[in-house]
């Protein structure tokens, strides 16, 4: 579960203080964080998963304060628990496909079943392209790509950046569908963050950024 | 399967192949290079000094002195000329000298040179026999291990000898030389000669119809051993009326060496020019691969992946181009050497084959990996230092 308490940032000293709203999301719950561009968006995802340190106020992932960690500590904690889906996936590009769902047990330390990564593949319909580089992967291709090396390692968390605004209507839903299938075919919370209206429907949970930066 | 940042980086490498071979090209030719010279300095010198070693003072005809020891040393130069026995024989009874060895010569077998001498001239460079025994009379030969091996000359073979010092085609066909004897190979001239007396000299000369009296006797050289230091200053004053010259070969080889060095002082700075710009060429390769996979980077972040690794993974990227480098450049500057060795062994008959590794240039070998290393660190801190979030928001 992700759970965020008064939570601010700021870019630099002298610039404005961004604020956001609460955050609780359970395991198997989705969350849908819907927001104009430049409203704070990408912020508050790293906020989340911890790349970015709040000015004030916590952020809490299945109970562990990711405040109270080092850095390296949350690079850790992140890699273990957290799973991100990036609006353009981007791929290790020397590596195969399968290669880079070997990259999170890698970076863990901890072994690879490769027939664990296959069979994913296989679920999303692109296992023909294991052994290719990524960039030989059509956008939608990639997207699913990038889904299962996000979930791969089964993580308890899986965050979403604008997972569909590069794509049609038809591949929305259908991507949507995987990410939402694969997250709770692991129990995870899934928070998606986005500007897409398209998704507004789906998620009864959800949360509205303002626009505008409160100031401090 | 298993993944680690020496195969990731290996993999970087090889998504980049243009740059991978212009650095590794590179480096491989810098090296390459220096160790050519370090390796070919060795020889030269080696093969310089252990003919030379207690030679003192060379005796010929008026010339130059470089020619003199180039001709009667090292046998690679034609000599200045003639001397008269009975002249040289004044010198080498005169009280400062210590020991002369007398050569003489004029024919050769198949390019090979035979000189006549004494024993003294095998006892000088301790010459051991393969097989057989000295040459005791006219016309018996003791064969150098490199020209038996050329020529297949065995104990007991019998040959013509060739006028000059080179070309075969104004054969004596009167006079047999026997073969009696085979040196072993001891890394002297006498690889590359074969020896006889001084009289089968005269003989196959006299027999061409020149009738030589005694007291004109020729030789070619003398190779003088001085009893006192005094000598180096005496002997050209008691020659002076004579048309000959004694020259010193440590002198003479040191001039040369001289004019060699310039010309390897300049290939040398050539050389360190091209390792400059292969770590120049390194350096880019690193830093492109890092301003073009920012966002890749980034990735392993949020996977996980620490800072110390991103930077181990650069590091190894400069690396494994180094030390790839380095070794391809040991490797071409021994292929270089086999070449050059082809060359000289054709030209000069000496044998360069000793392609062993030199202290020197494990140390260059090593020098060039660590400033690869270093050039590889410096994006590598850029790395390290990267704002996660930022590049990844800047990527969208």
């Amino acid at each position: 579960m992700i759970q965020t308490h008064a939570l601010t940032f700021q870019y630099d000293p002298s610039g404005p203080l961004l604020a956001f709203p609460d955050v609780q999301c359970e395991p198997g719950e989705r969350l849908l964080l819907l927001g104009e561009s430049g409203c704070g968006k990408t912020t508050l995802l790293h906020l989340l998963c911890g790349m970015l340190q709040p000015a004030s106020g916590s952020v809490s992932l299945n109970g562990q304060d990711l405040g109270s960690l080092s850095e390296a500590a949350r690079d850790r904690y992140r890699g273990q628990h957290v799973g991100i889906v990036f609006q353009k996936s981007h791929f290790v590009q020397s590596l195969s496909v399968l290669e880079n769902l070997a990259i999170p047990a890698f970076l863990q330390g901890v072994a690879f079943d490769q027939s664990t990564g296959m069979a994913m593949l296989e679920q999303l319909g692109i296992a023909h392209k294991a052994h290719q580089r990524p960039r030989h992967l059509s956008i939608g291709e990639q997207q699913r790509a990038g889904i299962a090396r996000a979930l791969i390692h089964r993580p308890s968390i899986v965050l979403a950046d604008e997972p569909t605004s590069a794509l049609d209507d038809s591949s929305t839903s259908a991507v949507i569908a995987l990410l939402e299938e694969q997250a709770a075919a692991v129990g995870a919370a899934l928070v998606i963050v986005t500007h897409d209206q398209r998704l507004k429907d789906r998620y009864a949970h959800r949360i509205e950024l303002t626009a505008q930066p409160q100031s401090a | 399967m298993k993944l680690n940042w020496l195969y990731i980086a290996w993999r970087n490498l090889g998504l980049k192949k243009l740059q991978t071979s212009l650095s590794l090209v590179l480096l491989a030719f810098g090296v390459g290079l220096v160790s050519l010279l370090m390796l070919s300095e060795r020889q030269l010198s080696a093969t310089f000094n252990r003919n030379i070693e207690d030679i003192d003072l060379v005796l010929g005809a008026k010339g130059s002195p470089l020619q003199l020891i180039l001709a009667n040393v090292y046998h690679v130069d034609a000599p200045t000329g003639n001397i008269r026995l009975a002249d040289a024989e004044k010198v080498m009874r005169h009280p400062y000298i210590a020991e002369g060895i007398p050569l003489a010569y004029g024919d050769n077998y198949r390019g090979f040179r035979i000189v006549g001498s004494t024993e003294a001239y095998t006892a000088h460079y301790e010459a051991l026999w393969a097989t057989g025994r000295a040459f005791e009379s006219s016309f018996e030969v003791v064969v150098g291990a490199q020209v038996a091996e050329r020529t297949g000359l065995n104990v007991g073979d019998e040959f013509f000898s060739a006028h000059g010092l080179q070309d075969e085609t104004d054969v004596h066909t009167d006079k047999v030389f026997t073969v009696v004897g085979i040196l072993k190979p001891n890394g002297t001239v006498l690889d590359q000669l074969l020896l006889c007396n001084i009289s089968t000299i005269w003989e196959v000369h006299e027999g061409h119809g020149e009738t030589v009296l005694p007291e004109d006797r020729e030789i070619t050289a003398v190779l003088l051993k001085k009893r006192n230091p005094l000598a180096v200053l005496t002997i050209p004053n008691t020659i002076r009326e004579t048309n000959m010259q004694v020259a010193l070969p440590s002198i003479e080889i040191n001039r040369l060496t001289q004019n060699f060095g310039i010309g390897m002082n300049t290939l040398q700075a050539i050389a360190l020019l091209i390792m400059l710009i292969s770590f120049a060429s390194i350096f880019i390769s690193v830093y492109d691969n890092l301003l073009s996979r920012r966002y890749e980077l980034a990735l392993l972040r949020t996977m996980g992946g620490s800072r110390q690794g991103l930077f181990l993974s650069l590091l190894l990227e400069g690396g494994i181009l180094s030390t790839g480098g380095a070794l391809l450049g040991l490797v071409l500057s021994r292929l270089g050497l086999v070449a050059l060795a082809q060359m000289v062994e054709d030209k000069f008959r000496y044998d360069w084959t000793d392609i062993g590794v030199l202290t020197d240039e494990l140390l260059l070998a090593g020098m060039a990996i660590f400033v690869g290393l270093i050039a590889a660190a410096i994006p590598g801190i850029s790395a390290v230092k990267m704002d996660t979030s930022r590049t990844l928001s800047e990527a969208q």
